[in-house]
């Protein structure tokens, strides 16, 4: 292991790290905005929403990520849409992430919506206020964990906008390598700035968990 | 520049050839990751220590990093330590690790959830410890777990677009030969787009109807 | 050599797990096509010394011998394996809990092991599942798996699994308790064939009658130890302990 060139190097894969970290961050909250739409619209009284919403989970779920982001970034211009890669990774993956995190919502709620919103409304609540007041707080606790899960494919995932020249971790690693000729030390300082910013994530996940867990 | 969808059909054989790879290097990731997962799952819970702690360590490192670095980390470092291998044989490689990884986690849980009578009942015949590990723990560890290691391999699927970037001519290599030639990124990543949406259909049905065939064996 | 020695002998067989001491000292011998059952409350020790003749609990000290050969003789792992493994060929086992492989058909529960071990034939294979499953009643449910059966009847698969192996001897490990009363006596009517068989049996039971009907030899175990053998009529008769006295009384109001 060539420790000097790791320690000459080293900079840029931080800088990049904090790329990959602002990515990530982005596209989760982006993920979650168009989960809660989605599986909004998926639980609909219209059966058009819902078709809108299982297509949409569909679409992004049935084809790879990288076309996607291809999709927008390439032939976004040729229909008007003219992004920045950094914009063009950020909305993508967004949208793709959104698709599954839409699903991990959908299958919370209904799975609390099955015996204790039915309870609720024995009370005479309206479906909208038992599902405000008893189904969705129960649920959100329930999701907590799995949209760790999420999260944690998303932080991996946003190493596909290497593919459209956003300078993030995977990018500087790629590009390491190919002007140093040294792949293990290029993975190695890459891969452990992947595992903290994972780590550190879980960890915030689990302990959001046993907070919510504790009320 | 508006759309234009008459560009594809000059380029239908490109597109078929990239669709044929995707499916001949998900389907020789996808068997490796089965039996890799059964191997690393085995060795994980059984091996010898010195083999068991290096085995976690790996693990963890491949499931906390992206599989593109994987890709590049064993397309080029193998060509470093003087092993030139084809890209899509490094494709292989780097996808069904990868998944075989995951998959390893998913069987072992199942393997420790086996009933403790079962490795009873299988030694009281007579099997060595190995014998039964292979002909009645494994098989029933595997079984449980059919649909997650099927959801996995719908997820290499998709994963495998990403080999283009080390150079394997699938699909979304193909769509991407067909865009240097037009300069028509929409047209040709939405018929990539369309063509893995329906591999994937097919793939989902054909998992289906294998889990079913397996449900009466419990 | 004229010496003859017992079919089944278990030599000062000892066990503990950690300061419990669970068997204490037990001898005892059983000949050739000799069925004994081993009674006592639960706790006493008798599924662990079932289980220590083939060495599933392996003894803290002491030795048991099967027709002149020690089963847990000590040797380098490795050959042990090896060893342990013939000799549980050649020793049947039945559990509660009957343990079929539930991803295997009724067939392939009997055939996996003389195809792995004796290397026979498919064909021999199918002929000797449908032998031994016939010899238990269960031939029609050659191709159902365990799922579809019923107690009494995967219990009967597991006697036909283990007596496939062709085995010198049979263990029952309270083959009986986990059924439903109306599903025992199907069981019980396989064992009795086995006994008319002169197949050598040892049988942990808790069902008197049944142990009084078909039984050579009672022997009733109390933390740790025999405290009383002999013939069915005798121990249960006139036991001359007052521990087997207690407990039979328990025992036989439990029942009627």
């Amino acid at each position: 292991m060539d420790v000097e060139l790791i320690l000459k190097v080293y900079p840029y894969f931080l800088k990049a790290a904090w790329i990959t970290v602002e990515l990530s961050v982005l596209t989760t909250v982006l993920g979650l905005i168009c989960g809660a739409l989605g599986a909004a619209a998926r639980l609909s009284r219209f059966a058009i929403v819902r078709f809108l919403g299982a297509a949409y989970v569909s679409v992004f779920r049935g084809t790879p990520a990288l076309i996607q982001l291809f999709l927008l970034y390439f032939g976004g211009p040729q229909i008007g849409i003219q992004l920045d890669a950094f914009c063009a990774g950020v909305i993508g993956l967004g949208l793709n992430i959104g698709a599954y995190m839409t699903e991990t919502m959908r299958g919370a709620i209904i799975s609390v919506d099955e015996g204790q919103g039915e309870a609720a409304r024995t009370l005479g609540l309206s479906r909208a206020q038992s599902f405000r007041k008893v189904v969705l707080p129960q649920a959100m606790r329930l999701m907590i964990r799995p949209l760790g899960v999420n999260i944690n494919a998303q932080i991996k995932g946003t190493a596909l906008v290497s593919a459209i020249s956003v300078v993030e971790l995977t990018y500087t690693a790629q590009r390491y390598i190919g002007s140093t000729y040294k792949p293990f030390e290029m993975f190695f300082l890459a891969g452990i700035l992947y595992l903290a910013i994972i780590t550190i994530t879980g960890k915030g996940v689990a302990y959001l968990d046993r907070r919510v867990r504790l009320q | 520049m508006g759309l234009d969808f008459s560009v594809i059909p000059p380029f239908y054989g490109t597109l078929a050839l990239g669709v044929l790879w995707t499916i001949a290097i998900t389907a020789a990731s996808a068997v490796l990751s089965f039996f890799g997962g059964i191997l690393l799952a085995v060795v994980a819970l059984y091996g010898p220590l010195v083999v068991r702690l290096p085995f976690r360590f790996v693990a963890w490192l491949f499931m906390g990093t992206p599989l593109l670095l994987q890709l590049f980390l064993i397309y080029f470092g193998l060509a470093q330590i003087g092993v030139d291998l084809p890209a899509f044989v490094a494709g292989v490689i780097g996808l069904g690790f990868h998944y075989a990884v995951y998959n390893s986690e998913l069987i072992q849980t199942a393997m420790v959830a086996v009933d403790k009578g079962q490795m009873e009942a299988a030694r009281t015949l007579g099997l060595s410890r190995r014998q039964a590990l292979m002909r009645v723990i494994v098989p029933q560890a595997v079984r449980d777990v059919l649909p997650p290691i099927g959801n996995n391999m719908i997820a290499l699927l998709k994963d495998s677009a990403l080999v283009s970037v080390i150079g394997v001519s699938e699909l979304t290599l193909s769509a991407q030969l067909a865009i240097g030639r037009t300069y028509r990124p929409f047209e040709f990543y939405a018929a990539a787009a369309v063509l893995y949406y329906v591999i994937n259909l097919g793939m989902e049905a054909v998992l289906r109807g294998f889990e079913k065939r397996n449900r009466l064996s419990r | 050599m004229t010496q003859t020695h017992p079919f089944v002998e278990i030599r000062h067989a000892q066990k503990s797990y950690g300061k419990l001491e669970v068997l204490k000292d037990i001898s005892l011998s059983v000949e050739r096509g000799q069925i004994v059952a081993i009674i006592g409350p639960s706790g006493s020790g008798k599924s662990t010394l079932l289980r220590a003749i083939n060495d599933l609990d392996p003894l803290t000290s002491g030795e048991v011998w099967l027709d002149g050969l020690q089963v847990n003789k000590s040797l380098p792992h490795r050959q042990y394996e090896n060893h342990i493994n013939e000799m549980r060929q050649q020793i049947g086992m039945v559990f509660q809990h009957f343990n079929l492989f539930p991803h295997l058909t009724v067939r392939e529960n009997v055939t996996m092991a003389p195809k792995l071990l004796k290397k026979i034939s498919d064909k021999e294979a199918d002929a000797l599942a449908e032998e031994q499953l016939d010899h238990v009643g269960m031939l029609e449910r050659i191709d159902y798996y365990p799922s579809q059966l019923s107690g009494g009847q995967k219990q009967r698969v597991a006697i036909a699994r283990a007596l496939a192996m062709k085995p010198k001897l049979m263990l029952f490990d309270e083959a009986t308790s986990a059924l439903d009363p109306e599903l025992v006596e199907e069981v019980n009517l396989v064992m009795k064939k086995l006994a008319e068989e002169h197949m050598t049996m040892i049988i942990v039971t808790h069902e008197m009658d049944f142990a009084a009907s078909v039984c050579d030899r009672v022997i009733f175990m109390d933390k740790g130890l025999v405290v009383e053998e002999g013939p069915p009529e005798l121990v249960f008769k006139n036991p001359t302990q007052e521990r087997t006295q207690v407990f039979l009384r328990k025992h036989l109001e439990g029942a009627k």
